[in-house]
């Protein structure tokens, strides 16, 4: 028997299998597209194909598109399972935990290896991984290259938080013919500004700050994150799974509860 | 609904955007409530209502007033109802609670006004709520900024009285809104022609403290830590309609309901299963047809079981002093009720925190889930001192703002259905 977790974000799917241990076997992600429904169905085909149907196994799923997800025997909110998978990688109890969703940031305060409290800013996109994707894009980069060119950068801000406005300050940078390191640098510095004022509302002094979610490749962007924080930020690269992975500790949960 | 065409009509009511409100309800009342299992019988009267909604209350009002009775309509639980009863008028509390209104009242405001004053101009003026065209006279009062300004624009549509609200509770606050109470029942007296005597109010005092005591049984069952004999969408059903309904028949309606829990907590017969977790409801009103938050929580693994709002224990709870020897002792007493009510309009407003600490203990909760309305910014300010003593009394607790539209449905189930799975 196999656990698995599946984490249909906004942006991106993530896909974690492990065995009874938490051993992981299999690990994917794949964009979401248009449809959650197409993506799961996606994600079947794979987690057949290479051996691990989820008719034979335990899948819980998780993210936004958790719902249509027809094969899966539970669902979890993200907030739980990046909680549950973040206690797994870093292997505190006592955290918090800053997750840079595509169209959603989620901060969560762990105690217990649980979820104490929590802060989900979703009705704009400033602070999320949506953000720089609107930002690397009016940059004519990829947002990878957008936070490598950032730490070339200085001295700039973009003072607007509605992405909407961003992108017309940042259009008039261009204009201005301010170098695109330091437009770069301007964006990640408004991302980590706003994240870093919704932390600033949990009660997180003290604790290890682990992030999670798309952006924790980003080896400036968990600098300048330190910075704004006045802490040192975690992170790994298995942490852009945080929440399959936390699913999968459900999964686990719940086939020893059905055997 | 029956055939009520010919009194909308009398009513100038806009006839052809009306049947596309009267076709959505039952759509939304059927897939909220009639889908719930293992509903208490006694709902059957409410469900009636609603199916009549805009038919059968307005057409007894408007045979009250075919007899020569008037009937006003109010937009505050501070608004004294035992004077509208003691002068013979009927009331009806006004609040929109739907999206459908809020585009007709932003025409007329500022878009960042809260949803429930946009939703009750744009109900008056789109000429599409029965309550809205058949009042006589309407009662504002000097809460909110928002409503105090909405009112000098529905003052121009429909002849408003406006009562002085006191914003702090010191005995001279008291003694102002007894005077407040006097000057409005001398206004009520001119609109009716009826005079006010000491006989009819008490009486007036009594019915309404009877509908009180009614509703507080409802909720006296909801306290029962092993059983939930009521969802909290039902319950939040009884006390809308509470607000515009016959105050004895409301009583009559709530007492047979609270007849039906209390027996089914002898006999166990719950709505949810066993473990399911119980949440108090704090903030902003939820009027009707405002059922987008208990439809949330209640197929998110959770049941409310107490709403600490003005369609909720603010409505019902404390009672006015029966049997008062002269008028002036029974605005007093009546001054004394209202002024218990603990609304952000006020400060400091500890009582209200106060308040929420106690329900917690009461109702045997396991976490508090406090609302705002979007851009009330009294609601909006005092959560930090709510979080505060929950937080101090280890009491979980999420705050959440909205409107009216279903757009944010799904961030909001994420997050309950999150703080759900917090509680264990
Ligand atoms: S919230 Fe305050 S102003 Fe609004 S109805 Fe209640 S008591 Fe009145
Ligand atoms: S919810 Fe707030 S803004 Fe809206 S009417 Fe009530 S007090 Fe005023």
């Amino acid at each position: 028997m196999y656990y698995i977790g599946v984490d249909i974000g906004s942006t991106c799917a993530k896909t974690t299998v492990t065995d009874a241990d938490g051993k992981i076997y299999f690990q994917e992600v794949c964009p979401t597209g248009w449809s959650s429904v197409d993506t799961a169905e996606n994600i079947r085909k794979q987690l057949a194909d290479a051996g691990f149907d989820p008719k034979d196994n335990v899948v819980v799923a998780t993210g936004y598109g958790r719902v249509a997800i027809p094969y899966s025997d539970k669902t979890v909110t993200e907030i739980t399972c990046h909680c549950a998978g973040a206690v797994q990688l870093f292997g505190h109890q006592e955290m918090g935990v800053i997750d840079i969703g595509g169209q959603d940031t989620k901060i969560i305060e762990v105690e217990h290896g649980m979820v104490k409290n929590f802060i989900m800013n979703d009705k704009c996109s400033a602070g999320t991984g949506r953000f720089l994707e609107v930002m690397a894009n009016t940059l004519s980069v990829t947002p990878d290259q957008l936070t490598v060119l950032a730490e070339g950068g200085s001295d700039t801000s973009i003072s607007s938080l509605c992405t909407v406005f961003a992108e017309s300050e940042v259009i008039s940078l261009i204009g201005r013919g301010e170098k695109k390191e330091n437009i770069a640098f301007a964006v990640v510095d408004s991302i980590v500004r706003k994240v870093a004022s919704q932390a600033s509302r949990m009660h997180l002094a003290g604790k290890p700050v682990c992030l999670t979610g798309g952006l924790c490749d980003s080896e400036y962007i968990r600098k300048a994150l330190s910075n704004e924080l006045k802490m040192d930020v975690e992170t790994c690269p298995q942490a852009r799974y945080a929440g399959s992975i936390g699913a999968t500790v459900f999964a686990r949960k719940l086939g020893a509860k059905k055997s | 609904m029956s055939d009520y065409l010919q009194m909308w009509k009398d009513l100038d009511m806009d006839i052809e955007t009306h049947d596309m409100l009267c076709q959505v309800l039952p759509t939304a009342f059927g897939d909220t409530f009639l889908s719930m299992e293992n509903r208490p019988e006694s709902m059957g009267f409410y469900d009636f209502v609603v199916s009549e909604i805009h038919g059968i209350r307005p057409s007894e009002m408007i045979a009250a007033q075919a007899e020569g009775k008037k009937v006003v309509g109010t937009f505050c639980v501070y608004v004294p109802d035992e004077v509208i009863n003691a002068a013979g008028a009927l009331f009806s509390g006004l609040c929109g609670g739907s999206q459908f209104w809020v585009p007709g009242g932003e025409k007329y405001l500022p878009k960042n006004t809260c949803p429930l004053v946009k939703a009750s101009l744009g109900a008056r003026f789109d000429r599409t709520c029965p309550f809205f065209r058949l009042v006589d006279m309407i009662v504002g009062e000097t809460t909110c900024d928002a409503k105090k300004k909405a009112y000098e624009i529905l003052g121009q549509d429909v002849p408003m009285y406006i009562m002085d609200m006191p914003q702090m509770k010191r005995d001279i606050d008291i003694q102002k809104w007894a005077d407040e109470i006097k000057a409005f029942a001398a206004k009520m007296e001119e609109l009716t022609g009826n005079t006010i005597t000491i006989d009819g109010l008490n009486d007036a005092i009594k019915t309404i403290n009877n509908k009180r005591k009614a509703l507080a049984r409802i909720y006296d069952a909801r306290k029962n830590a092993d059983n939930i004999p009521i969802s909290g969408l039902d319950a939040l059903l009884i006390m809308q309609i509470a607000f515009f309904d016959d105050p004895a028949r409301c009583a009559e309606m709530a007492n047979k309901v609270a007849d039906e829990l209390e027996q089914r907590n002898k006999d166990g017969v719950s709505v949810f299963p066993a473990g399911t977790k119980r949440i108090l409801l704090t903030g902003t009103p939820l009027a009707i047809p405002n059922w987008k938050l208990h439809h949330i929580i209640e197929t998110s693994g959770a049941a409310v079981v107490c709403e600490e709002m003005c369609t909720g224990t603010r409505y019902f709870e404390n009672l006015v002093d029966e049997d008062n020897a002269t008028l002036d002792d029974a605005y007093m007493a009546l001054s004394k009720r209202y002024m218990k009510n603990n609304c952000s309009c006020f400060t400091p407003n500890q009582g209200r925190i106060d308040d929420i600490l106690r329900m917690a203990k009461e109702y045997n909760v396991d976490g508090v889930i406090d609302t705002n309305l979007k851009f009330c910014c009294l609601y909006d300010t005092e959560r930090r001192s709510v979080e505060e003593a929950m937080n101090e009394a280890g009491i979980p607790f999420l705050g959440i703002e909205t409107d009216y539209t279903d757009s944010d449905a799904e961030q909001l189930r994420t997050r309950i259905e999150a703080f759900v799975e917090m509680l264990g």
